[in-house]
């Protein structure tokens, strides 16, 4: 190889982070355009009632077994690991508390969004995935419907509407997992617990999760909807546009947990 | 016959990662008629219709649709304007979360707001139409052989009478008697409609049966147009090699083709 062709293969560091920075920075713009068209097929008609059951019943109701059981364990575990640190400062009587403001303001929307990030993004994108390589989109545009009132508004509403509710059942079952596991191995009181539980959580600890949790639902569904949307190169771009709608969602909702615990700290 | 355009494409082009796939398209059907664009795979058939379509946006020139320009409309006036236009994928494209009835059903239902018993109704006899019975109304795309999706596609592109039809590739996959019976129903639609056609096809069988003209593309343009019973007597070389399935001949990709670009290439002096 001449020394040209050796200059022009070498890679150029200011050029390769410069096309990184401008597809970080398409990247972004795609989507924010995408969730506008999306939030704005969500506001305007036609809607598809139908179709909104329909996800609300995939999203929410078969999410449930997953959510209740990861909230169980999570709690019980919690409330194990607190009373371990709270012994070496004499502090073990605070457990149920501290339970309870992890569950309700941290643990139990994070892990209700990343179970449904696991579960309903990865269905998402695989089927509005699949709907694209085998042309179904585009029939539909030739159908007259708009796919993004069709698919993507119902998905939408459906996850920033049902991420709540399963966050109160993530709650409740957290709180009951802690509960368990301090009246059945640490020797706690039940009815004390569940007083010192009450008496110490605030409207706010679990309104400010359920904020959370509709946030959360929004980039489950977006990212499901984009991904899948945006696939392409047959079977293995729908294989990919999977990993990337978990992988994505799952960041996102770290990052805007981060965002929103600050916004929320002190209140 | 109608010499009203039903459809124009005007000097369209279309590239992909600078590619020209389309190089000014120049394309036009009279109302009433059905024209068959044939070519080989590659050379911009199915990018022509999604551009007819609106699924896919030219980079430069028009798409004319009843007078009016394509490009560039409104979501709102393109579902009116396109809601007299039934499509006839290659691969069906049936939705796989519905049943038959439903996918022939889908637009009477979500985009003109007719009931579900009526356009139930309406499917069932757009299934009759394609010789398909009621029992085939409540399975899904995935219960039904190839053939039998290819119907379910011609009722759903059938069943609001619309004034424009589709075919992409209307008999790709199917064995040669199944490919005949989806050719003589298409036949028989677009005569029952009396609708403009155009279909997209390298099966020429299909193309003769479908076709009132045939036009082929190659290289992102029209190299040949004409009435379908001059397709097997025209002198054009590139007609000639598609008809007669040869692989030296004017075709990109042809040891005829590589030998003049090879010729040209040296000319110019490029490596």
């Amino acid at each position: 190889m001449t020394a040209a062709g050796v200059a022009t293969t070498r890679v150029n560091p200011v050029r390769a982070i410069g096309r990184a920075a401008l597809a970080v920075v398409r990247l972004v713009g795609a989507v924010t355009l995408f969730a506008v068209r999306g939030v704005a097929a969500v506001f305007s008609p036609p809607w598809f009632p139908a179709q909104l059951l329909r996800q609300l019943a995939a999203i929410g109701f078969f999410s449930l077994p997953v959510v209740g059981l990861t909230a169980v364990f999570t709690g019980a575990a919690l409330a194990l690991n607190i009373f371990t640190g709270g012994g070496r400062f004499n502090a073990e009587q605070v457990m149920p508390q501290i339970v309870a403001l992890g569950i309700t303001r941290e643990l139990g929307p994070v892990l209700a969004s990343l179970m449904l990030a696991g579960r309903v993004s990865a269905a998402i994108a695989a089927e509005i995935g699949a709907m694209r390589a085998t042309e179904q989109i585009d029939a539909m545009r030739t159908l007259s419907t708009d796919p993004f009132r069709y698919l993507v508004a119902p998905r939408l509403l459906a996850a920033v509407l049902v991420l709540p509710l399963l966050t109160v059942v993530a709650d409740t079952l957290g709180v009951a997992g802690g509960w368990l596991v301090a009246v059945r191995v640490l020797d706690f009181n039940p009815t004390t617990y569940i007083r010192n539980t009450a008496t110490f959580l605030q409207a706010w600890d679990v309104g400010s999760g359920l904020i959370k949790a509709a946030v959360f639902g929004f980039i489950v569904a977006l990212m499901g909807c984009y991904h899948g949307y945006k696939a392409s190169g047959g079977a293995r771009g729908v294989g990919r546009a999977t990993t990337h709608a978990v992988v994505s969602a799952a960041v996102l909702i770290f990052a805007a947990d981060y965002l929103l615990t600050s916004l929320f700290a002190h209140t | 016959m109608s010499a009203t355009p039903k459809l124009e494409w005007k000097e369209v082009d279309k590239r992909f990662d600078g590619a020209p796939v389309l190089a000014g398209l120049n394309l036009s059907v009279a109302a009433g008629r059905s024209l068959v664009i044939i070519g080989r795979s590659g050379q911009g058939k199915s990018v022509a219709i999604k551009t007819a379509l609106g699924l896919m946006r030219p980079d430069a020139g028009r798409i004319v649709l009843d007078g009016q320009d394509t490009v560039d409309l409104s979501e709102r006036t393109r579902r009116r304007l396109f809601s007299g236009v039934g499509v006839l994928f290659q691969g069906s494209a049936l939705f796989d979360s519905l049943t038959v009835w439903e996918n022939v059903a889908f637009r009477l239902i979500n985009a003109d707001g007719i009931s579900r018993r009526v356009a139930r109704d309406r499917a069932i006899g757009a299934l009759e139409r394609v010789r398909l019975g009621v029992e085939a109304a409540d399975l899904y795309p995935s219960e039904l052989s190839g053939g039998m999706q290819k119907r379910v596609g011609l009722a759903r592109a059938v069943v609001a009478d619309p004034q424009l039809l589709f075919f992409d590739e209307p008999t790709t996959g199917l064995d040669p008697i199944t490919a005949a019976a989806i050719n003589a129903l298409i036949v028989e639609q677009v005569r029952h409609l009396g609708c403009t056609a155009i279909s997209i096809t390298h099966d020429l069988a299909s193309a003769r049966t479908i076709g009132d003209e045939i036009a082929m593309l190659q290289g992102g343009k029209i190299v040949w147009q004409g009435p379908a019973k001059d397709l097997d007597r025209t002198d054009d070389p590139h007609v000639r090699q598609f008809v007669e399935g040869r692989a030296d001949g004017p075709a990109p990709g042809s040891p005829l083709h590589l030998t003049r670009l090879s010729a040209t290439r040296s000319r110019r002096g490029d490596t």
